[in-house]
């Protein structure tokens, strides 16, 4: 089966500044892959690339086979992108938008689908309304309905969810993944890194226009890289024994907090030494590393947003 | 070539001139008519080009084409720079046109605004003085040629520009003089040789002049050298058009 996208060596130079150095990877039919990186790290270069708003310096791109220069057309039809900005056409109506979006990509007869769009985005009441009138997160909708209006195989949202509420960003979800279930490639790019966790099968990340992970989120998420113990005890701990001190993260009262090495810890025996050192535990907890602490760690970046405050836990 | 593509994009280009006709024909009309109130009440009686035609009835096919050319060039160049300075222009650059097919989108709905244009305000000017068609054909011809050469100065200036003044200045500084010294208001003839042989070096007087035959039966140039020089513009401008839309010139970035 011919891979959704395929990227091959491709590189992009704007001045002084390596865009893209030599990318490579490819997405299968039917995955829901995430493209991550810090701001600047060539993510959006890339994605412009693939839809061809902008040529590359060397490398190939393709979608469904279709390579994005010299088969641009099959390419594009393949391809649908939501793009990071919210673009309108203030002159039209939702309905007059995606009629003539329809309309550039050659489909004919497409009222049906465009209902249905409307209806799954919540649009419906809003078809005859002028896209002036439309809040932000309307505006979205509408840009996603723009990017289904020719049933692309491939999907590439590009920080779909920046500044969209809770609600709006729930029900989007709910509809790319229905459109991830009926087959549809999913190409997603976000700054909440959460979504991401949650949503794709495989995650690359990129960072000063290079891939510095290609991996299932499972492997990424397990790349050996720690996990944290938390230990809460009956009384006040007063002194963290000397071996654990190095691997202390946190120390509060009764709650101490310690650094994981799946690979070199053992649960077991650090429960043992702290009861031998007459702490009384009272509950103990393996927190997983998040994706963030994954990306924090291999990009050496701030980590990028939250999706709220008081959402961040991990505990189990 | 996509048929339901390219129509698809020519009808939206329309439909966008349509919405704001108050601004796009409406304006552009009074203007016209403002220019024919003034100068035919001032000059008529005292100046007579064409033998038998009246100054006001001599006035009208120049600023008729005027308006004409000067819309034809306002919705090209407008329609892209608002679109690239908005970011919609994402949205015909997303699917897969073909450089030739946006050309033809584009122009052809710059050419039926300047149509429009054109049509309100011969529409209107009847009720002032009667102007006689000795050809249609000539007249829908070089209406058709002009607006069809403006629209794709329009297509180039708003894809060489990133800032609406510089739109402005482009209009300013090359589409009003050129319009204004191309014969609108009097004939080459009776300028002094020095300034009459330099007019003949503004494509924009092969327009008028052309124009002006098809109602009049008379011209400065031979018409057919004149409908000769509009379609060699019209080749060229196509030309530059089509390959500063294939390379994607300040919309796709290189």
């Amino acid at each position: 089966m011919v891979d959704a996208i395929k990227v091959e060596n491709v590189s992009k130079r704007y001045g002084d500044l390596q865009a893209l150095n030599g990318v490579s990877f490819n997405i299968k039919q039917g995955e829901f892959f995430g493209l991550l990186g810090p701001n600047g790290a060539g993510k959006s270069t890339l994605i412009s690339a693939l839809a061809g708003l902008l040529k590359t310096d060397s490398g190939c791109l393709s979608v469904m086979g279709h390579d994005v220069v010299n088969e641009y057309r099959s390419a594009r039809r393949s391809l649908g992108v939501v793009p990071q900005e919210i673009i309108m056409d203030p002159f039209f109506t939702v309905r007059e938008t995606l009629e003539f979006q329809s309309g550039y990509y050659g489909v004919k007869n497409n009222a049906s689908w465009i209902d249905e769009l409307l209806e799954h985005l919540g649009l419906a009441d809003k078809a005859d309304k002028n896209m002036r009138q439309l809040s932000g997160g309307m505006k979205r909708r509408v840009l996603i309905a723009q990017a289904l209006v020719h049933k692309p195989q491939v999907l590439v949202l590009d920080e779909p969810t920046a500044g969209v509420d809770v609600e709006l960003r729930q029900s989007m979800w709910r509809f790319v993944r229905r459109l991830h279930r009926e087959g549809h490639t999913i190409v997603l790019t976000t700054h909440y890194l959460e979504e991401a966790e949650e949503l794709c099968d495989r995650i690359a990340i990129i960072d000063k226009g290079e891939v510095i992970a290609l991996e299932s989120k499972q492997d990424l998420l397990a790349r050996g890289l720690g996990s944290k113990l938390l230990i809460r005890a009956k009384h006040d701990i007063n002194d963290v024994p000397a071996p654990y001190k190095a691997a202390l993260v946190r120390h509060e009262g009764v709650e101490i907090e310690l650094t994981l090495n799946r690979d070199a810890d053992s649960v077991m025996s650090i429960l043992d030494g702290l009861r031998a050192a007459g702490i009384e535990i009272e509950y103990v907890s393996v927190l997983n590393d998040s994706l963030e602490d994954v990306f924090v760690r291999m990009t050496g970046s701030e980590p990028p947003v939250q999706l709220g405050s008081g959402e961040a836990g991990g505990e189990s | 070539m996509n048929g339901l593509a390219t129509y698809t994009l020519f009808k939206k280009e329309v439909k966008r001139w349509r919405k704001v006709w108050l601004q796009t024909v409406l304006a552009p009309v009074v203007t016209a008519l403002l220019y024919l109130a003034v100068f035919g009440h001032v000059l008529e009686g005292r100046v007579e080009i064409f033998p038998g035609i009246s100054y006001a009835a001599f006035l009208i096919p120049g600023l008729l084409m005027m308006s004409v050319i000067q819309n034809a060039f306002a919705n090209t160049s407008s329609s892209l720079i608002q679109s690239k300075v908005m970011g919609s222009i994402i949205f015909v650059l997303l699917p897969p046109f073909s450089a030739l097919e946006m050309f033809l989108a584009f122009i052809g709905a710059a050419v039926m605004r300047g149509l429009a244009v054109g049509v309100g305000v011969f529409l209107i000017a009847l009720f002032y003085v009667k102007v006689p068609i000795d050809n249609f054909l000539v007249v829908l011809g070089f209406a058709l040629l002009g607006s069809y050469v403006m629209g794709a100065l329009g297509l180039i200036a708003g894809m060489w520009a990133e800032k609406f003044d510089q739109i402005a200045a482009f209009q300013s500084f090359l589409i009003v003089p050129l319009t204004f010294l191309s014969g609108v208001f009097y004939s080459i003839n009776s300028l002094p040789p020095f300034w009459a042989y330099l007019s003949k070096f503004n494509p924009f007087f092969y327009m008028i002049d052309g124009f002006r035959y098809g109602f009049f039966g008379q011209s400065d140039q031979p018409v057919l050298f004149s409908f000769v020089v509009m379609l060699a513009a019209a080749l060229l401008l196509t030309l530059v058009c089509v390959r500063m839309l294939a390379v994607g010139y300040k919309l796709r970035d290189a």
